[in-house]
């Protein structure tokens, strides 16, 4: 999709001695048939699964109880965890942009670690942190706070292993927009809420929406740490990815091919919001030089 | 007033006033410290010492925003999010100027720097020209106390920073705001400047109007900077700096003391004839810029002189390359004792104050 949205706004670089259309011809051949066969069918796939046996099997798998439980969690994890991700991401990157500070290096390390470390890692440390035989269990336990095996140790897992996405996408947005926009701004008169609202915000928000779009595809579908510390309780700690794997291990493959098309469906819903709003902006850009031929036309008509 | 970058100077001791309504440049080579003097004087620095004042009022301790300067950036830095319209009335919003009375600026704006047919358009649909303008306006709308531009005429090509140039002057007429603009390019601060600050190494060298920078420069710096010189070292002999068979009153220095003599190349008198003048030369080389020519005379010394004169002289008096001329001096300055450093040997080189 952005390959094909970057190839509209200008004609590509023309390689010296491309003239015959043969090799272009075939590299993009080569490259809609990779997408097609590894990444369109897998996903049709799951689509034809679930409809294997029937309209009414399908939507019997999806409003088991269970499953719509599972729904409502993964989305409540969701909601909580991208916030969270946005806002951390904006302040880390409004620090590693825009200041020089002595550990910055350091910051810009960990905020990639989650990406390093497997997910599986991350859950079993969560679990020697929060957990009974864990340092802080035992007072949680006394205050009757339960982080492991329940939602708020999820909600930290899926926090920590998605922390990277918006960072990531904003910090070299950020940093090649340089801070001479927002220099301007303040000259002019703007308080730096009004200069980061006005200003810093709509610079980066391509980027800004792009880094939500991954980190809420992640949390939605993270498996790997939410599954160490969920403690599969059916009903009560299975989020959509969880209820997938267990409802495959139950033998049971169609209601596993449904829940998982939800899951793809979510995933294609985001991508095209993203698509919507990348063509929204490009409508705005002609737009505004449509008005200026436009008015160009008249005058010289006029006159 | 003084700034510091760690163990730099970046602006050292520096203090001058720019009169109101004023068009005044800071000139000087890169790394002189002008930008940083804007940047001081808009708030976007701290001073490491001295004070700032506007209208009167010291603004050492105002934050940027409510120093009401017009800041104009190198790089333009037009908010690429906004259309013209709404860059060039982000100040007014900001400034709670009343709906109506904003629009009626803006407009007014666009229709004096030739955008009324842009206020659709995002600055990356512009030229460069048109976000200079753009740039400008955007901050002149908010009606600023000084106008500080920093390499107003950096980004665009030679033609257009022509136009640009006439376009400036005329526009300071029109508002009268004070304007404070930073350049290296000595031509367009005379062309342009009311008066011209000479800012080498974070020292101002001189201030004054382009005629008194040009004919009276303060020192060699300055000379060098502002225009050609010829400056050529000599010794003192009898009270009297020796040019070959010229001889220039060195009044205050010893026999054997070494002076530095300098001259304007169009101070120099060439005739063909090798007798009329008394110093001997060959014409090395000759070099066409327009209406005027270089001549790059050479000494029996050895020494370069460099001489300018009109197409029309070089024609009547029939010089050509390779010919054996006569010349003589006919104003010039004794500069100084030279210096045993090989300090200020070149404008832009040598920076001598940062060390003090």
């Amino acid at each position: 999709m952005i390959t094909e949205r970057q190839t509209a706004r200008g004609s590509p670089p023309r390689v010296a001695g491309s003239g015959s259309g043969a090799g272009r011809f075939l590299l993009v051949v080569i490259a809609m048939l990779f997408a097609l066969v590894f990444l369109f069918l897998p996903l049709l796939n799951v689509f034809a699964k679930a409809f294997e046996k029937g309209w009414t099997v399908f939507y019997g798998a999806l409003v088991d109880p269970d499953t719509v439980s599972a729904i409502k969690l993964s989305l409540t994890i969701t909601a909580i965890t991208v916030p969270l991700n946005l806002i951390f991401g904006i302040v880390a990157t409004w620090a590693i942009a825009k200041f020089e500070f002595r550990w910055k290096s350091l910051l810009v390390a960990l905020i990639d670690l989650p990406f390093s470390v497997s997910p599986v890692v991350t859950g079993l440390m969560f679990v020697l942190l929060f957990g009974l035989r864990g340092y802080l269990g035992p007072w949680l336990d006394a205050h009757n706070i339960q982080v492991i095996y329940a939602v708020p140790g999820m909600v930290l897992a899926t926090t920590f292993v998605t922390l990277p996405f918006v960072a990531q996408e904003l910090i070299p947005v950020m940093q090649s927009a340089g801070n001479e926009q927002e220099q301007a701004a303040l000259t002019l008169g703007a308080s730096g809420w009004q200069t980061f609202w006005h200003v810093t915000l709509p610079s980066v928000k391509l980027a800004l929406l792009y880094g939500v779009i991954l980190c809420n595809a992640r949390a939605l579908g993270e498996f790997g740490a939410v599954s160490v510390v969920s403690g599969h309780i059916t009903g009560l700690t299975d989020t959509l990815p969880l209820r997938v794997e267990k409802l495959y291990q139950e033998y049971n493959s169609t209601a596993a091919f449904a829940v998982a098309s939800i899951l793809a469906l979510l995933a294609l819903v985001t991508l095209a919001i993203k698509t919507a709003f990348e063509w929204h902006t490009q409508r705005v850009y002609a737009r505004a030089e449509r008005a200026t031929s436009d008015a160009r036309t008249t005058r010289t008509k006029s006159t | 007033m003084t700034k510091r970058f760690g163990d730099t100077i970046a602006v050292n001791d520096l203090s001058f006033v720019v009169n109101e309504g004023e068009l005044v440049a800071l000139l000087g080579p890169s790394g002189g410290g002008k930008t940083t003097v804007l940047r001081l004087i808009a708030g976007l620095e701290t001073p490491t010492s001295g004070d700032i004042f506007i209208r009167g009022h010291r603004v050492n301790d105002l934050p940027v925003q409510k120093r009401n300067i017009g800041f104009v950036f190198q790089s333009y830095a037009l908010f690429k999010n906004m259309t013209v319209y709404r860059n060039i009335a982000f100040g007014l919003r900001v400034k709670k100027w009343k709906r109506r009375a904003a629009r009626e600026r803006v407009e007014e704006l666009m229709q004096l720097f030739g955008l009324e047919q842009l206020g659709h358009r995002y600055p990356h649909q512009l030229s460069g020209g048109q976000r200079q303008r753009v740039a400008i306006a955007r901050a002149l709308a908010p009606k600023p106390d000084v106008l500080l531009l920093d390499e107003p005429f950096g980004a665009v090509d030679a033609k257009i920073r022509q136009e640009l140039r006439e376009w400036l002057v005329r526009l300071h007429h029109q508002f009268n705001v004070t304007t404070l603009f930073v350049t290296h390019d000595q031509e367009e601060a005379m062309e342009v400047a009311i008066r011209i600050g000479i800012l080498n190494c974070g020292c101002l060298e001189q201030v004054g109007s382009p005629q008194e920078v040009y004919e009276q420069p303060a020192n060699e710096f300055v000379a060098r900077f502002i225009g050609v010189m010829n400056v050529i070292e000599l010794e003192v002999r009898n009270g009297m700096a020796c040019l070959d068979q010229i001889a220039f009153p060195a009044p205050g220095y010893k026999d054997g003391d070494k002076v530095r003599v300098g001259f304007r190349p169009y101070n120099v008198r060439v005739s063909p004839s090798t007798d009329e003048y008394r110093c001997q030369a060959v014409i090395r080389h000759t070099y066409f810029l327009g209406i005027m020519m270089r001549l790059d005379l050479e000494l029996p010394s050895g020494a370069r002189v460099y001489a300018r004169l009109t197409k029309e002289d070089y024609k009547r008096l029939g010089l050509a390359t390779g010919m054996r001329v006569s010349f003589q001096i006919a104003e010039h300055k004794i500069l100084g004792a030279a210096q045993n450093s090989n300090a200020h040997t070149a404008a832009g080189s040598g920076c001598t104050h940062g060390e003090r």
